[in-house]
């Protein structure tokens, strides 16, 4: 049986984690955020980012996704919007988000209650009152199907795909096998072996829907004569030895898994539960595409890095995974797994089932290096116009 | 480990591939040895330096001929490539995201591919 013990929620989602989440609903708001976290202590945290108070129609679509996501994100046990009050994003707006999901919410906006110095201390209040209210939930045995696990690469080298991603990706297996979900994302990391992913969809909706972001991504490229190649693979992946987009997507694409794709959403869209594997459109920007997954409903991240990366997220534990011997000995206080055994001969699939029993250890509480090191990186993705031109009006 | 080891210090991905992947920084001169469902048939000496994680020819591969890895198109050679020889940048390029092709086709009126 595979099983931990989680924070059942109204909503009969389970968190992994019990936070109270302070939210701001744009950059305005982001460093009041993140000063009431720091003052209420233990068990509060920010998600600061620099979205825009009046961003135009689809990018302010997105970022109220990413909010009202977020805050209904099973490791949010408690919320607290926070708003300077002339956003074009309404706080209660997001707060209702956080309501419908069963968890207690508070908004604060700072011109109401008199400015920053007032804003604090009220913040402040309402984050223990809401602190108070979520320890209430109690860990209760669940099961591994009701985990949603987003994976993400970041800083890949030759070794991402030989041995990190494939590692992963066998844990993937371990947990759909299981009846759990995965989900990765990062479309620009497609180009190249979108081939392999479009026969494993399970319908012609999701193959198509597949190809078509991945032409938009390429397509951006082409617009704007631009060539691909001074961004991806980057400097750091190529010093890596990776020499093309082609490349590190074949090797990107094996931390999923081999299992069917069952569809595709959205950056930030709920991912659906129930099993199986998920992909969502996301930018390869690490952190806006972890933020992504994680607003989509995500628990548990897990990240692949064969350079070195720190990368936490204030919501979800993130479990870093590296290939690179190197880059274990170097960095082993941010990493959590070391796959570079493979090279020792440790086969792919035991080092999926360390990983996977480690995604259940992680769920039932144990702190990630990135939660040891109070790594929190959060940042929305902006649509920009070339990306809006392909979408349906 | 998926692949073939290639005398403890190479891995080829798939018995298709035209390139190995470097376990170990190498040197010139070093050898492959031959070895069974991989292309390399006979010893292989290094013609250069090829560091941890970069790629060496397994054959030899043509000017503007595909280069495969994970038995799947990584890209195409710009100039020959002999066996031995370090693949990278310098001499293997990426076929996708070319907004710089696609200008210059449409500068010279060509297609807009």
């Amino acid at each position: 049986m595979d099983d931990f013990e989680g924070y059942r929620r109204p909503d009969g989602t389970v968190g992994v984690r019990n936070h109270v989440a302070v939210i701001p609903v744009s950059v305005t708001a982001s460093s009041l955020a993140e000063r009431i976290a720091a003052d209420a202590g233990d068990g509060v945290v920010a998600t600061p980012h620099g979205m825009g108070s009046n961003q135009p129609g689809p990018a302010r679509a997105q970022t109220r996704r990413v909010l009202r996501g977020v805050g209904r994100n099973p490791n949010v046990g408690a919320a607290l919007i926070v708003a300077l009050g002339t956003e074009a994003i309404d706080a209660d707006d997001v707060a209702d988000a956080v309501a419908d999901a069963g968890r207690p919410v508070e908004t604060l906006h700072i011109r109401e209650v008199g400015g920053t110095a007032a804003a604090i201390e009220r913040g402040t209040d309402l984050a223990d009152s809401l602190r108070a209210d979520a320890d209430d939930a109690r860990r209760e045995s669940a099961d591994a199907s009701e985990l949603i696990f987003g994976v993400e690469c970041g800083g890949s080298d030759a070794t991402s795909g030989i041995a990190a991603n494939p590692a992963v990706g066998a844990a993937c297996d371990r947990l759909v096998e299981a009846g759990g979900t995965a989900s990765f994302s990062e479309t620009p990391e497609f180009i190249g072996a979108e081939h392999i992913l479009a026969d494993r969809c399970v319908d012609e909706e999701t193959r198509e829907r597949l190809l078509q972001r991945v032409e938009e991504r390429e397509d951006m490229a082409r617009q704007m004569g631009v060539d691909l190649r001074g961004a991806q693979p980057t400097p750091g992946n190529q010093e890596g030895g990776l020499t093309t987009i082609e490349e590190k997507s074949l090797g990107a694409i094996a931390k999923g898994g081999t299992t069917p794709v069952r569809g595709m959403v959205d950056y930030a869209e709920p991912l659906p539960t129930g099993g199986g594997l998920v992909l969502m459109d996301t930018p390869g920007y690490d952190v806006e595409s972890v933020v992504g997954k994680v607003a989509g409903g995500a628990q548990i991240v897990a990240f692949t890095t064969g350079r070195g990366s720190t990368t936490g997220n204030p919501i979800a534990p993130v479990i870093k995974v590296t290939g690179n011997p190197k880059t274990w000995d170097r960095m082993a206080n941010n990493i959590d797994v070391n796959a570079s055994t493979v090279m020792e001969g440790e086969s792919l699939s035991a080092i999926g089932e360390r990983i996977y029993r480690t995604l259940l250890d992680v769920a039932d509480g144990r702190r990630t290096e990135a939660e040891r090191r109070g790594l929190t990186e959060f940042a929305i993705n902006e649509v920009q116009p070339a990306t809006t031109g392909g979408e349906s009006p | 480990m998926k692949g073939t080891v290639v005398g403890d210090v190479a891995l080829v991905m798939d018995a298709a591939d035209d390139v190995a992947t470097a376990l170990d920084d190498l040197s010139a001169g070093e050898t492959l040895p031959p070895t069974e469902d991989t292309p390399v048939e006979t010893t292989l000496e290094l013609r250069e330096d090829v560091p941890f994680g970069h790629k060496i020819a397994i054959r030899r591969i043509d000017a503007g001929d595909e280069v495969r890895k994970y038995g799947e198109v990584i890209g195409r050679a710009t100039v020959a490539i002999d066996p031995g020889e370090w693949v990278h940048t310098h001499n293997c390029e990426s076929t996708r995201g070319r907004g710089d092709l696609a200008a210059a086709g449409a500068e010279t009126g060509g297609e807009n591919a």
